[in-house]
């Protein structure tokens, strides 16, 4: 699946955008967090209080429990400011 | 009433002038209009800032828009509706955003125009980064953008 990151996360993972196969025990977004939180410093930096992380499923706002099965692009962001 | 929804995501500025103007023109059914701007600040949080930079979702900042839009027009009855929300570096005194809604009567036009705000800042996939004088940071969210996008599922 893809992934895109924006804002402050897109700059501490240091790319907009990258394309992922995680193993099937990740599920939901909060998971895909933990997952990706565990693959480097940098992803450990921009995860690091997840529940300020916002979420998108191919341009949908979603919560931290939805399921990620089907999902074409992955989005997370920090709250929006915007306006 | 034939609705009139034009949404827009550019760097370029926007005349005000003509946007309203392209929801009155050539009809006589619109009796109100209501349009709110958005302007760069020259401080935030007491400190002066050189510009701001807007980041956006392709793809989904219009998706965003256009669903509270198309909500806006069930709720309300609207003769039409223009958002253009800008991206880039944008300067003190400079437009950021502009929400224009027409209708028939003045609360429509008025409700639907705070409605349309509320939910772009609480909802709609956008980040101000400020660039100041010492250095770059990321604005951070307010609880009352939030709060003020919640009151309108209050019913």
């Amino acid at each position: 699946m893809k992934l895109k990151y924006f804002a402050w996360v897109r700059e501490r993972i240091g790319k907009a955008e990258e394309t992922v196969e995680p193993p099937p025990s990740v599920q939901t977004i909060e998971q895909l967090i933990g997952w990706l939180a565990a693959r480097g410093e940098t992803y450990a930096h921009a995860f690091e209080t997840p529940r300020v992380i916002r979420a998108a499923i191919d341009h949908a706002h979603v919560k931290p429990d939805t399921a990620i099965a089907g999902a074409r692009e992955i989005a997370f962001f920090p709250p929006m400011t915007g306006g | 009433m034939t609705a009139n929804v034009t949404i827009r995501i550019q760097p370029s500025d926007f005349d005000v002038g003509r946007e309203i103007a392209a929801l009155t023109g050539g009809r006589s059914d619109v009796g109100a209009v209501v349009s709110f701007t958005g302007i760069c600040r020259g401080s935030e949080d007491g400190t002066a800032i050189a510009a701001l930079t807007l980041e956006h979702y392709p793809g989904m900042a219009e998706a965003e828009i256009t669903r509270h839009a198309e909500t806006a027009m069930s709720r309300w009855e609207l003769s039409g509706i223009r958002v253009i929300h800008r991206v880039g570096r944008i300067t003190p005194g400079e437009n950021i955003v502009l929400v224009v809604t027409a209708s028939k009567h003045r609360h429509a036009a008025f409700e639907a125009a705070e409605f349309l705000m509320d939910y772009l800042k609480a909802n709609a996939p956008f980040w101000k980064r400020v660039d100041g004088a010492d250095g770059k940071d990321w604005i951070e969210a307010r609880d009352h953008d939030d709060a003020a996008a919640r009151r309108w599922t209050k019913s």
